[in-house]
């Protein structure tokens, strides 16, 4: 069941709706990306930062408290809040940031939400010695207020958007802007499996360290293949590294966990697949939540990395062919999951987390107790404690 | 079909001595009511073609200008469906071409099909779609197929040898060169090698080649105008009719013409 990558397409989805001054450039990065791919140099040195410089590999945990309160099956923890940066947006940052390097620009741009992308893309930048400026929604500034100020000592500029809602969309819509307008000399690393072609693909590609690791260790663990796998999905880049390895593994069914917001039925949600209305946002054709001219609206969900209006392309791919199921969380539920984790394991995990967190446990009660549900735990949440306690709050 | 209403005026205005002037409006920017006055204006003020931009909540090829003007279009609830309907309403009075500028989703929510056909109505010749490059093209391409509207292609600076070439052969109405890297906006200057990218691109095209973005003062329209076979003035229209200047807008326009040999 592989997917079809034909110029960048996942069946329908996908390909490349940008203006003509970004085609070359985009050209240029595929073939770039190509001769890497071959080049065993550069696996090598991406290896060897993956494992030095990052952590990997990072454990696959046996959730024990986790697997008795839910009753059901048992549930491994991919623990890829463990990575240097918190969460697995630094296998991409690193990976691309060496793909720049090789194309000989010097100079990297990069959105981000939840500030996640943001952070690690810095890290990879002040590790290479790249210049970096990284766009961010004005609110998410004000969200993850500590998250840029991590960027700004890694030595980036955080540069804040005040257009439209101040948050994901806007930020990719002035990073675009920026590329357009620095092309030469400069390297957008896009932090989600989204944008146009080959970015979902190199995305994609340098994520799957999560679902590779992930086979190893459950089959070292438990001598088979998980029954289950959960991942939270916002752009989606997590669960398509987790997801993709185990596409052809049909035994293995697979979960995407989109932002259900205040709920679907509310409007107020970031749930593209659950909205299930086709278009083109930030140069692919994918699920958009749109209204009924064509004009894209505003996500929303209490997690900042989650709160996108689109899903990338492959996921949207895997959602028509039925490979992948995907369904919803609320805001709520969420906040949920996260004090469960936090409370049984001892892991307090990202917000964006904690929704595959809530519906993995749902999850696993309906299943075997000799069944094999894995969670990828993308983040930790030490970035959105400030959050959650005024969700809560102040009551823990 | 001929498509060769776009072209045709840009050409009969060179066959004058003339530069062809295509200025872009918001289409909304001020209610809806301003787009009939502004085209009219625009029109009998000299106009050779009138590129009517549907503001779009994403305008990623959009600089400031536009994009504060395309929120001030959204805020008076200005969608691709209103404007096409009101162009209709007015069509008899229009002698120039239209030629609409929007983003790729409101044209696939509005319909494929239907677009080509309500163009015609509203007197809209052309469309320019600035997230649709020629590898995507296609879609449209083959919606407009049996009708008047061409597909009006961008050329970019950084566009190679060949890609120019195959854009070259594809193009309808006239080709779009984009003046430099970067979103629509006024600047100071332009690059070198503008002279010779604008004159290779003219040399691979069989329809008008008009250059675009950045061009904002009436030395601009006649320097830029002189290297093509005219320009399209965006950002400076935008701000000129904002603030109710139709007197700029006529300096520009007027930078256009009697100017084949002039320089």
């Amino acid at each position: 069941m592989q997917t079809t990558e034909t110029k960048g397409r996942y069946g329908k989805f996908g390909g490349q709706f940008v203006p003509e001054t970004l085609m070359t450039a985009l050209q240029e990065l595929e073939v770039a990306y190509e001769e890497a791919q071959q080049d065993p140099a550069f696996t090598e040195e991406l290896n060897y930062y993956l494992k030095d410089f990052v952590g990997r590999e990072n454990p696959l945990f046996l959730a024990e408290r986790l697997t008795k309160h839910a009753g059901g099956a048992k549930i491994y923890l991919k623990r890829e809040d463990l990575n240097h940066t918190g969460a697995h947006k630094i296998n991409n940052s690193l990976g691309q940031a060496l793909l720049a390097i090789r194309m000989g620009k010097k100079k990297i741009v990069a959105e981000t939400g939840a500030g996640q992308h943001g952070v690690a893309t810095a890290t990879a930048c002040a590790l290479l010695g790249l210049e970096c400026v990284v766009f961010m929604g004005k609110e998410d500034v004000r969200r993850q207020e500590l998250n840029v100020f991590r960027m700004e000592l890694l030595g980036t500029k955080v540069v804040s958007v005040d257009k439209g809602a101040g948050t994901l969309k806007d930020a990719v819509n002035e990073a675009l802007r920026y590329w357009v307008s620095n092309v030469e000399d400069t390297h957008y690393i896009l932090g989600s499996a989204l944008g146009p072609h080959p970015f979902p693909q190199i995305v994609r590609d340098f994520q799957c360290v999560i679902g590779n690791e992930t086979k190893q260790q459950i089959v070292e663990k438990e001598g088979r293949l998980p029954d289950a796998v959960v991942a939270c999905i916002g752009g989606g880049s997590n669960a398509i590294g987790m997801f993709h390895p185990f596409v052809d593994d049909e035994d293995v069914k697979l979960y995407g966990v989109e932002a259900a917001g205040s709920g679907i039925s509310t409007g107020k949600h970031a749930a593209a697949i659950a909205g299930n209305q086709e278009g083109v946002l930030h140069g692919a054709y994918m699920y958009v939540l749109q209204d009924e001219d064509g004009f894209i609206q505003e996500a929303h969900s209490i997690s900042a990395g989650l709160d996108y209006p689109a899903v990338g392309p492959e996921h949207c791919h895997l959602h028509d062919i039925k490979r992948v199921q995907y369904d919803s969380v609320t805001d709520q539920q969420a906040l949920e999951g996260l004090q469960l984790l936090s409370r049984v394991e001892g892991i307090i995990p990202a917000l964006e987390s904690a929704h595959a967190v809530y519906y993995a446990v749902q999850l696993a009660k309906e299943m075997k107790e000799e069944e094999i549900l894995v969670i990828c735990l993308s983040g930790r949440g030490d970035k959105d404690v400030q959050t959650v306690r005024d969700a809560l709050g102040g009551q823990a | 079909m001929t498509k060769l209403q776009v072209r045709q005026a840009i050409e009969q205005c060179n066959e004058r001595g003339d530069k062809a002037f295509v200025p872009y409006i918001m289409a909304g920017d001020g209610g809806l009511q301003t787009l009939k006055e502004n085209i009219l204006f625009l029109q009998e003020a000299g106009t050779t073609a009138i590129e009517v931009g549907i503001p779009f909540s994403d305008p990623v090829a959009d600089g400031e200008v536009i994009q504060q003007a395309g929120e001030r279009a959204l805020a008076e609830g200005i969608t691709l469906r209103k404007v096409i309907n009101e162009l209709a309403s007015f069509k008899e009075e229009v002698t120039v071409p239209l030629v609409i500028m929007t983003y790729l989703n409101p044209v696939l929510s509005y319909g494929l099909q239907a677009i080509a056909a309500d163009c015609e109505k509203s007197g809209v010749y052309g469309l320019i779609v600035p997230d649709l490059p020629l590898e995507e093209s296609d879609l449209l391409k083959d919606a407009l197929k049996n009708s008047e509207v061409a597909l009006i292609q961008l050329v970019s600076l950084t566009s190679p040898a060949e890609r120019i070439q195959a854009i070259a052969q594809a193009a309808e109405g006239f080709i779009y060169a984009v003046t430099v890297n970067g979103i629509t906006g006024v600047r100071d200057s332009f690059t070198e090698g503008l002279e010779g990218h604008l004159q290779r691109l003219k040399a691979a095209s069989s329809v008008p080649v008009l250059a675009g973005f950045g061009i904002s003062t009436p030395e601009h329209v006649q320097s830029l105008g002189a290297l093509a076979d005219g320009v399209i003035v965006g950002s400076a229209i935008v701000t000129a009719l904002h603030k109710g200047d139709f007197a700029s807008v006529r300096t520009l326009i007027d930078a256009s013409k009697n100017q084949v040999t002039s320089i």
